[in-house]
């Protein structure tokens, strides 16, 4: 069994996981910081999320297609987002965001708001405030994120079909391996990759669920 | 020197009206809860933006609606103590006290100051409710504050703990000038700790006075029951003289003046001021009762009865009142008239009669 595949997604899904870290975080803040637009920005960010994955892939497309000017800037630079593993990463990294975005500004309104309150009396200012105590505070359910993200990346299917392909040993990533095996009638092949991503799923689960008691525990 | 508060604020249907000025004292805002007492002190730390309103601490503006001014939290440099602390719980004691100031030595003589010697590396969750009260004490005051604003700060402790922490905040009020805001529904706790008192009913100020006026002679029922009166009446002015309507008998007080102008519609009386008499003769009428005992509660160290005026025909829930006797007393008075089937009388004395215009 040729392993690429494997090394494709986990490649694919730890760096948009990266991505979608700093960028939900940003997000999820902003958003507990706006007023009247709170509910419009807020749908904005999650859109995605309720969105058919291929609405996703369409609009990716749109953007970084070589018709648009972002395209063909990037083509300029020699950095080609279609047909590319890169092209995987914007992909899973654009269908994990809401997840990231919402599961974090969860775990920010969940801290109690004295604290941040306290702190603002005491002088701290707002960047302090948030590294120091609101990420730390609401660290178990920012971590909850992570990985809810993390395996929402690797499932990813059908944005990263449309933007990056089927490119055996090159974009073709394990949804997309299973979903080419039952294509060419190769049942094992598929019952094989089905095992490896339900095997990774169920340990992230599994670390969700222990890091979420954690905190339950009142640990710090 | 002192904090200026003029403020209005719309919250549902809520309305928050309250304008007072404090001097060089511990000023309080005695009041039930949902008054608005804590939204006050939100809107002057910052933490609330009022609508409408004006607030200066020292001169400094910190909150003027008509200039548009509007300075931030960390900007007013008022100190606050949270309800429940609000400890930072990621952090130990240490680090807490330290997010007020930057210097290691100074947190290191909080922690002293506030007999927290050994324990600076513990977190919050490990300390007990009084450790956390001087944790959160040591850090607000690391922050060298202008002045302190303390929201309800023995509600989360047990009862014996509350003396001593209560006598240590007096220290540290002593020790800081006596400039702070102290919020509370507890009249005893406000009686101890502070020196002028606002009455605080449905989010606006009934009425402002130094203690000992208040407690002596509340000019509202909101303030009478909240500084512990537990008999109330309405009052009506008849040919005889004031009647009380609900208790069901005459009153005359020491004072006369206002009776002249019939201005009262409230009288009240406390549970302590009751004196019983031996004989009740005719010229009686007046400040007088002949009670129906209802309940006898005994308490710690003194006894508390609920009665009704055996010839008053109201039945409303303020015709029942309350005596509050020593056990001695109360075991004097109850050899006298109960044990021998006499009729317990009570009489106010004229000068105890509080009365009061809304």
């Amino acid at each position: 069994m040729d392993y690429t595949p494997l090394w494709i997604s986990v490649k694919v899904a730890a760096t948009a996981t990266v991505f979608t870290f700093f960028l939900g975080l940003a997000a999820a803040r902003l958003v507990l910081s706006l007023g009247r637009w709170k509910g419009a920005v807020d749908g904005l960010f999650s859109l995605p999320m309720v969105l058919p994955p291929t609405v996703v892939g369409f609009f990716l497309l749109l953007l970084f297609g070589r018709n648009s000017a972002l395209g063909k800037l990037l083509e300029r630079c020699g950095a080609a987002v279609i047909f590319t593993w890169q092209g995987a990463v914007i992909a899973a990294a654009a269908v994990a965001f809401p997840i990231m975005y919402r599961t974090a500004r969860g775990a920010f309104e969940q801290v109690d708001a004295d604290l941040i309150h306290a702190a603002r009396t005491l002088g701290m200012s707002e960047i302090r405030i948030f590294f120091r105590i609101l990420l730390p505070v609401a660290r178990p359910g920012v971590m909850a994120a992570v990985i809810l993200a993390f395996a929402r990346a690797l499932g990813e299917f059908g944005a990263t079909i449309m933007i990056a392909g089927n490119i055996p040993g090159r974009t073709q990533t394990m949804s997309v391996a299973v979903y080419t095996a039952m294509q060419s009638g190769d049942r094992e092949l598929a019952f094989r990759w089905v095992a490896v991503i339900m095997l990774i799923s169920f340990v992230s689960m599994f670390f969700m669920n222990y890091i979420v008691e954690r905190k339950g525990r009142g640990g710090v | 020197m002192s904090l200026f508060v003029d403020i209005e604020k719309r919250l549902g249907s809520f309305r928050l009206k309250v304008c007072f000025e404090t001097a060089d004292e511990v000023f309080a805002i005695l009041g039930a809860s949902g008054c608005g007492k804590s939204l006050t002190l939100k809107c002057i730390a910052g933490i609330e933006r009022p609508d409408r309103g004006v607030i200066r601490l020292d001169g400094r503006t910190l909150f003027d609606s008509g200039k548009r001014i509007n300075l931030p939290v960390r900007k007013r440099r008022i100190g606050y103590l949270f309800q429940d602390y609000a400890l930072f719980p990621n952090m130990t004691v240490f680090e807490n006290i330290l997010c007020g100031t930057g210097d290691k030595e100074a947190a290191r003589e909080l922690a002293a100051r506030f007999y927290l010697e050994g324990k600076e590396q513990l977190y919050p969750a490990q300390l007990s409710g009084g450790q956390k009260q001087r944790a959160a004490l040591a850090r607000m005051l690391a922050a060298k504050p202008d002045y302190l604003l303390l929201d309800e700060p023995f509600s989360a402790l047990d009862n014996y703990l509350k003396s001593r922490l209560e006598r240590e905040l007096m220290e540290v009020l002593d020790e800081y000038g006596r400039r702070a805001l102290f919020v509370s529904h507890d009249r005893n706790e406000v009686y101890r700790l502070t020196d002028r008192i606002a009455v605080m009913e449905n989010g606006e100020v009934a009425d402002i006075r130094s203690k000992r006026e208040l407690f002596e002679a509340p000019r509202t029922m909101a303030a009478a029951l909240l500084t512990g009166c537990k008999n109330v009446s309405r009052l009506e002015y008849r040919e005889d003289g004031l009647y009380a309507l609900d208790w069901g008998f005459y009153l005359r007080t020491a004072d006369t003046g206002g009776q002249m102008e019939q201005k009262f519609r409230y009288a009240a009386v406390r549970a302590h001021y009751f004196e019983a008499v031996r004989e009740l003769s005719e010229q009686d009428k007046y400040n007088t009762l002949v009670c129906d005992i209802i309940r006898e509660i005994e308490d710690a160290f003194s006894v508390v009865i609920l009665f009704r005026n055996q010839c008053g025909e109201q039945t409303g829930d303020y015709s029942i009142l309350t005596a509050e006797f020593s056990r001695e007393e109360w075991n004097e008075i109850r050899e006298r008239t109960v044990y021998r089937g006499r009729p317990l009388c009570l009489r106010i004395p004229e000068q105890r009669i509080m009365l009061m215009e809304r």
